[in-house]
């Protein structure tokens, strides 16, 4: 979905909050407290706003348009040479974290606390102007707390999900998640196969990038496909129409040909926790991301039972024209539930057929599981002359994956790679790598599907040779254009 | 060293529609990126109602579409010459496609396939009318000397590896970054100067695909229209303007309807200002893309003169590892004592993850290692992204 020229914040939108570097993803709801960064506020205000606008927190815990201000005139500033005769004391500042306080309290606009705590040290006109500058500059972050609605994208997400929670998404970098979206030539048209066990961050990613053309097959384990994060992206709904999914469980049947619906993957609708939220989450799910991948089915769009829960909240019909209405209500609700298993079926058996007919246009994978397992069979629906892209934390995984893909033949152009990313701060007469930088963003390992030579054992080997790169000595400069 | 040119040429904008085989007709309509009107026919012959997303199933017989779709203007519907294109995957190699010629580890070259002509490799001759026309993409094909390639699909990134320098061209590793950073997707307006040798212009085509639109400009006169003639061959001119002028002195050609904007060209500073203006009215994404620091610090002072925001410069590499099974010998450490067997190594300790090869008969141990190469690009240039300010 695009943003129409000034895309406006909604109710119901899953908006991005962002202060700096910091992102956090919210769904818009009214008289719904948020907290971030220090900060209590409702997004009421922010509705109909045009989404990249900039806030300010009022007193009330409101959000208000941040004016633009213009920046103080600073004359020929009064600035040392450098900083040896300065002692850091801890001293120079002479307002007390009390005077900050009342000062907060009187409602001064962080702009001018600033300016307070700058006329207040002692050694600010001893300071170098690169030393005021860093100083004004530490100060305005601390103190001007503006923040950004912006429009989540996966550029956003990724982002603020390798920030917060790497953990949910195996520590998938973002750059990492970029190249997989390349290399995996994922665009519109495509017919995928996603395994992914990252929030549904790679999904969204998936489908941002598909923009609703084509289709896509989720493959799960468990119960249910976790998409979390998928809700954060604000796909229009025709989006979902050919999103289908498939559980991990039933491929070594429908591989060997022995598939059947008769026995599914644990029902959602029997477990215990049901909600249900128009965007598929609670804020309190948004704001701790802390859906946990046991629970499927808050996330899945599949529809909740309500019936259910009235079931499970029915306690002591004494009443007997209440059991009466209850039991019309029970055989009502046992038609639904067949007619809901029944869909389920249905779905299930277009998916399996889908993915029969062997012609998937790529494979990505990013999951927790061990990746060769799920290589040697989900490559087997892909079509030949496609890219498919497994990422994977570790490396070695992926080295035990590529011998057995050698072996199995079938593809070609196999890299095993990761990249490297640094940031830099570029200020005149200041610029420079930034201080820290990621230790990692995991691996991939990539690869185009060909005709699969089956049973000519010979010559899948004499092609695993000639696939094999050259002795090291061999590798020239040329060869290193990746 | 990267070469730069400058010519005058045609802007502005026009509308296309073309026929692909599935029997889609995806038209562009600038204008504040609104989205195209899509029309697709069922295998049931019936007509969907114009939407983007949904194709049940995925193989459609092969069906030209005739109808008009908003804003067309009596174009002849016929079959473009060219069925195949980098944008949609095909089945079966055709004549007048572009298809990749695989000989073996990172050795392959583009073929444009033709009836009755023939092409050499080292293992030795490919005809394209039996050997290539007709056969499925991904396909071994045996050589006249008796050796085999294979043939693929073309994409973005295979041509990348493949397509004939004109200039410098930026590979798949800086591509990815600058893709999902400028927020590229279907239906995204994108303005890029230079085009060079099309490399990142293929890519950026493959992403807004089918209802957007990328707008290059490229100041040399040839490579301008080198660049055309490839997006003609690959089945994707319409979905791209190529516009020979300098983008420092002319800007782009469009205002203020394109999501994004990328620079690769020696004075980026020259060009924010019009960057500025072909950008959407609000948001809007940038990048620049600069080899030297010098470049990158005035950029990023134009950029905030102009009133971007959320500046951000990064570089991005890419380490890639070759799977070896490696084999250390194990050192002769004498022996503790006179009556003492064994070369003070554990036999029952197993060696790395993996096989546990601990071959004493030769005393060495095996294990797979990814093994970095001798040398790996060490710098391409520097990435600078930002924001189109509200104000």
């Amino acid at each position: 979905m695009e943003a129409s020229p000034g895309a406006r914040i909604r109710e119901g939108d899953c908006a991005v909050l962002k202060r700096g570097e910091v992102f956090k993803a919210v769904p818009v709801l009214r008289r719904r407290k948020i907290i971030f960064e220090k900060q209590w506020f409702y997004l009421d205000n922010a509705i109909g706003h045009i989404y990249g606008t900039t806030f300010e927190v009022t007193n009330g815990g409101n959000l208000q348009p941040k004016q633009d201000v213009e920046e103080t005139t600073t004359e020929t500033k009064e600035a040392g040479t450098d900083n040896r005769n300065i002692v850091d004391d801890g001293k120079s500042q002479k307002l007390t974290h009390d005077d900050i306080k009342a000062l907060k309290d009187k409602g001064i606009k962080g702009q001018e606390i600033v300016q307070q705590l700058i006329e207040n040290s002692t050694t600010f006109r001893d300071k170098t102007e690169f030393a005021q500058d860093k100083y004004i500059k530490k100060k305005k972050k601390k103190y001007e707390a503006v923040i950004t609605i912006v429009k989540p994208s996966t550029r956003i997400l990724s982002t603020m999900y390798y920030a917060r929670e790497p953990g949910k998404i195996n520590h998938l970098r973002y750059d990492t998640l970029a190249q997989m979206l390349t290399l995996g030539n994922i665009h519109a048209g495509n017919k995928m196969i996603v395994m992914e066990t990252c929030a549904g961050l790679l999904l969204g990613a998936v489908m941002e990038r598909m923009g609703g053309y084509g289709s896509i097959i989720q493959m799960y384990p468990g119960g249910g496909p976790v998409r979390a994060a998928t809700s954060c992206f604000g796909f229009p709904k025709p989006y979902f129409d050919n999103l289908h999914e498939f559980p991990l469980s039933k491929v070594q049947s429908l591989l060997s040909g022995t598939f059947s619906t008769e026995t599914l993957p644990s029902d959602p609708e029997d477990n215990a926790l049901v909600e249900e939220e128009s965007n598929g989450l609670t804020e309190e799910k948004q704001t701790s991301l802390q859906e946990t991948e046991e629970e499927p089915t808050t996330e899945a769009p599949m529809e909740i039972n309500q019936s259910e829960e009235q079931e499970t909240m029915d306690i002591n019909a004494e009443d007997v024209e209440f059991k009466e209405n209850k039991e019309k209500e029970n055989k009502e609700n046992v038609r639904e539930k067949q007619m809901k298993q029944w869909e389920r079926r249905k779905k299930l058996t277009e998916t399996a057929a889908l993915l029969r007919e062997k012609n998937a246009d790529g494979l990505i994978v990013a999951s927790k599981f061990h990746p060769t397992p799920l290589l040697l069979s989900l490559l087997e629906f892909v079509a030949p002359s496609r890219p498919f892209v497994v990422y994977c934390q570790y490396k070695e995984p992926l080295l035990e994956c590529y011998t057995k893909l050698r072996e199995r033949g079938g593809v070609i152009n196999l890299k095993l790679s990761e990249t490297w990313l640094r940031n830099y701060q570029v200020l005149p007469d200041r610029s420079h790598p930034k201080l820290t930088m990621s230790g990692g963003g995991g691996y991939l390992l990539s690869g185009i599907t060909v005709v699969l030579d089956k049973g000519k054992s010979d010559s899948s080997s004499l092609e695993a040779l000639k696939m094999e790169e050259p002795s090291p000595k061999r590798c020239k400069v040329q060869d290193l254009h990746c | 060293m990267r070469c730069r040119g400058a010519g005058g040429g045609r802007g502005g904008l026009w509308h296309r529609g073309h026929l692909s085989e599935r029997g889609q007709r995806a038209i562009h309509q600038p204008g504040g990126g609104e989205r195209a009107v899509l029309a697709s026919s069922s295998s049931s012959g019936a007509s969907r109602a114009p939407m983007p997303g949904c194709r049940r199933g995925k193989r459609q017989p092969a069906r030209f579409l005739w109808q008009l779709v908003g804003g067309e203007r009596g174009v002849n519907h016929q079959p473009t010459t060219v069925t195949m294109s980098f944008i949609e995957y095909g089945d079966t190699i055709k004549d007048g496609d572009t298809a990749i010629v695989f000989l073996g580890h990172e050795s392959m070259f583009p073929v444009k396939v033709q009836h009755g002509t023939v092409t050499q490799t080292k293992y030795g001759v490919i005809r394209h009318s039996t050997d290539l026309i007709g056969k499925k993409y991904g396909s071994k094909v045996t050589c006249s000397k008796g050796g085999w390639v294979f043939i693929l699909h073309p994409t973005p990134e295979l041509w990348t590896m493949n397509l004939p320098h004109r200039t410098q061209i930026l590979y798949s590793t800086d591509i990815s970054i600058i893709t999902m950073m400028l927020e590229l997707k279907p239906g995204s307006i994108v303005c890029e100067s230079g085009t060079g040798s099309g490399s990142l212009s293929h890519a950026l085509i493959r992403t807004v695909a089918p209802t957007g639109h990328l707008y290059t400009v490229e100041f040399h006169q040839q490579r301008a229209e080198k660049a055309r003639e490839e997006f003609r061959e690959h089945g994707v001119d319409h979905l791209v303007t190529v516009t020979n002028q300098d983008v420092c002195k002319n800007g782009f050609g469009v205002s203020n309807i394109a999501d994004a904007v990328f620079l690769d060209i020696p004075s980026p500073w020259e060009a924010i200002g019009h960057a500025k203006s072909a950008l959407k009215t609000e948001g809007g994404r940038i990048c620049s893309f600069s080899p030297c620091i010098e470049q990158v610090q005035r950029t990023c002072l134009a950029m905030e003169e102009y009133g971007f925001t959320e500046i951000n410069t990064l570089e991005i590499l890419l380490r890639v590892y070759n799977v070896r099974t490696i084999s250390l010998q194990i050192p002769d450490l004498g022996k503790a004592a006179e009556d003492n067997s064994g070369t003070g190594f554990d036999s029952s300790n197993p060696s790395n993850q993996g096989s546990p090869g601990a071959n004493l008969q030769q005393g060495t141990v095996q294990f797979k290692s990814g093994v970095p190469l001798r040398e790996m690009v060490g710098h391409t240039g520097y990435l600078t992204f930002a924001t189109k300010s509200l104000v």
